[in-house]
């Protein structure tokens, strides 16, 4: 009667030891956090030094090492939540569209007359034509610039949208346009967040783009969320550009396409530049910190592409004698006469840099700039000591529940309330397990979940045992009784974790941060107490019962 | 000898006081309505906006010293409260300061928190802010907003799931039983002024989901009572689900209760909020499967003929014994 399989009995016992093989390195988590450490090290940089050796051998090679990652409010570290103003790229994308537009304008110059840029809202581009009844000619001859889009929803549609009134032509990206630059916007955002973060070497970054315009960037051990916003908060747009003139005065005209910037060190100094740079950040490669040979102040080199170190070339050559500004976000570092013309391809800036500063922007500049600003909509910072804290009061209260629990049922059914805690043991080491071997993240509430876990779990078997319990009361025999117990309790145990798995999946699909690590561990525990209640303890009663025969059984 | 919490065979009658019962329940949820509209919810800054700071110290706290060197930079609403508990060690002095979200600001400002922490850095030296806390209004109001779908889809989920595996007088019941959790539990927050933030909003759906699994286990029981007793008064059939599932439901919020006990006295600050919502909602919860579900589906009644039509009906032929 009570018969399992014996390749299901294999089952059972080789899921619980992978569970609880893939949860034991948590026991151990410092040493084995140690020993990833080394072994990561070792195979980056190849080479393996005494203390390296010393952290790998912490923790043998073939035991499993994956460990539970430790969510912010428990490690400690900063948690930003920015949003990237992806409009700014339109206007980019305008200047970049001007030159085009004033070509393809003046092609057609007979019937449109004369054409003027006008001030625009951000985004869109106005252009004046003095000849009102050629506007249909100056838009069709605009709309020829207009590609199709490149991207996976609006294929086929234009890229521009352009129309006119009067003598007015307004040019727009195209919402599908729109949509496919704000998708390249957040790519590029995400890609450069990322490599900054990883440029500064901490563990286990989270950079998540979330919804239509926001980046999630999590980091685990960073001092403070300041620390993270200088890394990351900075656009870093490295330009190179012509000097005009000097000046004292902020209020200074300048002619069209000139810009009129501050200088960094200097108060109250302003340049005047060309607003169309020589060359640009995107087209450097190579940048490192270093001290200038003449001075020995920190400096940072820098090195191009061929394509910059070609258009860098030509134009030093050219305008050997004057001088050129090195501009980074909006503000002059430097503008240095040039000598001779620079055809390496490379160079050093000279500014007022400290080590750090000057360490600080060759990371920025390595890692590309960001494509558009970025705004800060939530940032917090949690301290090592109350993350440390946190695990500790945690611990303490799942033992505590633990226990209490264990004593609990064994005192009410016994033996089989043994059984019981041996599965709700097996049941938490199932659930490391599979925190582990999925990469989640546990989080204060997590912990909660699973205390939360603990208390619930023993709900599966409360039911069969109960159930257990009626049906002896009919003297059926104790197999038979047990047999019904797990049968009829089924539909309850199945209906009712069933519906509070659902609400683990809103959580997870609703929720962030910490709420979401919450509906994680109730999930997995929702999933492993079925699992330890129906097969575990069903084994171990089957088991038991075979070896004793017993006649009579009390639950 | 074993430790039973309840008799293995009860016979006790949940609606004798069907009245007093129901009724109570009905004045809990309007006067938790009243309490939560005229009092209030203390909503911390995940939905407001604004920033928390959570300063540690040797020294012991004196929240008029705080409140006098944050008084000159203006910052508008600012709350301090000291923070007791039992994990602390004997230097450890904790406290929460609030500040509101400052006007015009869609973004968080790293110059205010700057200047608050300067100021108290000047009052007590040894001060720490083990965790600084900022949320800009504009993500605040988006969360408000996810946590009211996340509560009214669980419900929405529940509804359905139950009308398909039940009948849909048993969902209407568990649905009551569970907008009376919920409502009840807003309002002890909003009587005792407890913190409200999104770890609430996690612990109401905790709520929902304990609640639900309670209820949906007495109905289980219901249904295959049922079916077993298809003419016997639908209250009685209640009446004996109830009882024949007693010692369940009191051994597993029993379990329940204890871990969470341990949880809010052991568990630290930090999270005692959250704990406190799903203790109160468990007992709630419990109280509400047997004590509300089941009034409302006797209220509307139920459907009583459970057996499914029979498969071998009209099929003389294979009744044949060969």
């Amino acid at each position: 009667m009570l018969q399992i399989p014996l390749w299901n009995r294999l089952m059972i016992v080789l899921v619980v030891l992978a569970g609880v093989s893939f949860a034991m390195p948590n026991l151990f988590y410092d040493r084995v956090e140690r020993h990833n450490d080394a072994v990561a090290a070792i195979e980056e940089t190849g080479a393996t030094t005494d203390a390296l050796a010393a952290d790998r051998a912490l923790w043998p090679d073939w035991l499993p090492s994956t460990l539970v990652n430790l969510g912010l409010d428990l490690r400690g570290g900063a948690h930003l939540l920015a949003e990237v103003q992806v409009a700014d790229v339109y206007e980019a994308r305008m200047d970049g569209l001007w030159p085009e537009v004033r070509d393809a304008l003046r092609d057609v110059r007979d019937q449109v007359g004369t054409i003027r840029r006008q001030d625009a809202p951000a985004g869109e581009l106005h252009v004046r034509i003095s000849q009102p009844e050629g506007l249909a000619a100056g838009v069709a001859a605009v709309r020829t610039l207009a590609q199709p889009v490149v991207s996976l929803t609006g294929v086929g549609s234009p890229t521009l949208e352009v129309s006119g009134t009067g003598d007015l032509i307004v040019v727009t990206l195209s919402e599908a346009e729109r949509q496919a630059t704000d998708d390249r916007t957040m790519q590029q955002s995400v890609e450069i967040v990322r490599r900054r973060v990883d440029e500064a070497g901490t563990r286990e970054p989270t950079i998540q783009r979330q919804g239509q315009d926001r980046i999630l960037i999590q980091v685990p051990g960073i001092g403070s969320a300041q620390e993270l916003k200088d890394l990351i908060g900075t656009t870093a747009r490295l330009t190179f550009h012509p000097v005009v003139g000097r000046t004292q005065d902020p209020e200074a005209d300048v002619e069209a396409r000139q810009l009129l910037l501050p200088s960094m060190d200097e108060d109250g100094v302003f340049y005047i530049l060309e607003q169309t740079p020589v060359v640009t950040g995107d087209d450097l490669v190579d940048s490192q910190p270093a001290f200038d040979q003449q001075t020995g102040q920190p400096s940072v080199t820098f090195r191009f592409n061929p394509a910059g170190a070609r258009d860098f070339g030509d134009y030093t050559a050219a305008n050997v004698g004057a001088p050129f500004a090195i501009v980074l976000d909006n503000e002059v570092i430097s503008a240095p006469v040039i000598r001779q013309a620079i055809t390496g391809g490379s160079g050093q800036i000279t500014g007022n840099f400290t080590v750090e500063t000057s360490t600080e922007l060759a990371v920025l500049l390595r890692a590309g700039a960001l494509p558009a600003e970025m705004v800060f909509l939530e940032e917090r910072t949690i301290g090592p000591e109350l993350g440390a804290d946190s695990i500790e009061a945690g611990e303490m209260a799942a033992l505590v529940a633990f226990a209490a629990v264990l004593v609990f049922m064994v005192l009410s059914y016994g033996l089989f309330g043994v059984f019981a805690c041996i599965a709700l043991v097996l049941n938490v080491g199932l659930i490391f397990g599979i925190l582990s071997v999925i990469g989640a993240t546990l989080t204060l509430p997590g912990i909660a979940g699973i205390v939360l876990t603990i208390g619930m779990a023993v709900d599966a078997n409360v039911l069969v045992f109960e159930r257990i319990r009626e049906e002896l009361k009919t003297a059926k025999g104790p197999a038979r009784a047990i047999e019904l117990g797990y049968s009829r309790a089924l539909s309850a145990i199945v209906d009712a974790n069933l519906t509070t798995f659902i609400i683990a999946v809103i959580l997870f699909t609703l929720g962030s941060g910490p709420v979401r690590g919450f509906s994680v561990t109730l999930g997995i525990g929702i999933i492993t107490s079925v699992f330890t209640a129906i097969y575990v303890t069903r084994l171990l009663i089957v088991t038991w019962f075979d070896r004793r025969r017993p006649k009579t059984i009390e639950v | 000898m074993r430790l039973r919490l309840v008799p293995d065979q009860t016979s006790i009658d949940f609606f004798k006081y069907a009245r007093l019962t129901f009724g109570a329940s009905v004045v809990a949820m309007v006067l938790s309505l009243g309490v939560w509209l005229s009092m209030g919810l203390n909503f911390g800054i995940d939905f407001l906006g604004g920033t928390t700071i959570r300063t540690e110290s040797a020294e012991a706290v004196d929240v008029g010293v705080y409140r006098d060197a944050l008084a000159p930079l203006a910052l508008g609403d600012v709350s301090i409260t000291e923070v007791f508990d039992p994990t602390f060690g004997p230097d450890q002095n904790v406290a929460m300061i609030r500040i509101q979200a400052q006007d015009g600001a869609e973004a968080v400002t790293p110059e205010t928190i700057a200047a608050v922490e300067a100021a108290l850095v000047a009052v007590v030296p040894d001060i720490t802010f083990p965790s600084v806390e900022s949320v800009g209004p504009k993500v605040s109001g988006e969360l408000i907003q996810t946590a009211i779908i996340a509560v009214l889809a669980s419900l929405g989920a529940i509804l359905v799931y139950i009308w398909l595996r039940f009948e849909w007088q048993f969902s209407v019941g568990a649905v009551v039983a569970l907008v009376h959790d919920v409502i009840l539990t807003i309002g002890i927050f909003s009587l005792l002024q407890i913190r409200f933030d999104l770890a609430t909003i996690a612990a109401l759906l905790t709520i929902i989901g304990y609640s639900i699994n309670d209820t949906v286990v007495i109905f289980d029981r219901l249904r295959e009572n049922l079916i077993k007793y298809k003419t016997r008064e639908l209250r009685d059939v209640m009446n004996l689900s109830v009882n024949e599932t007693l010692s369940r439901t009191v051994m597993t919020s029993g379990t329940t209760l204890l871990a969470l006990l341990a949880l809010l006295v052991l568990g630290g600050d930090v999270i005692r909020g959250f704990v406190f919502a799903i203790f109160w909602g468990v007992i709630v919860g419990t109280y509400s499967s047997v004590y509300v579900a089941k009034n409302v589906v006797l209220f509307i009644g139920v459907k009583r003929d459970w057996s499914k039509p029979d498969a071998k009906a009209g099929t003389q032929f294979s009744n044949i014994d060969a």
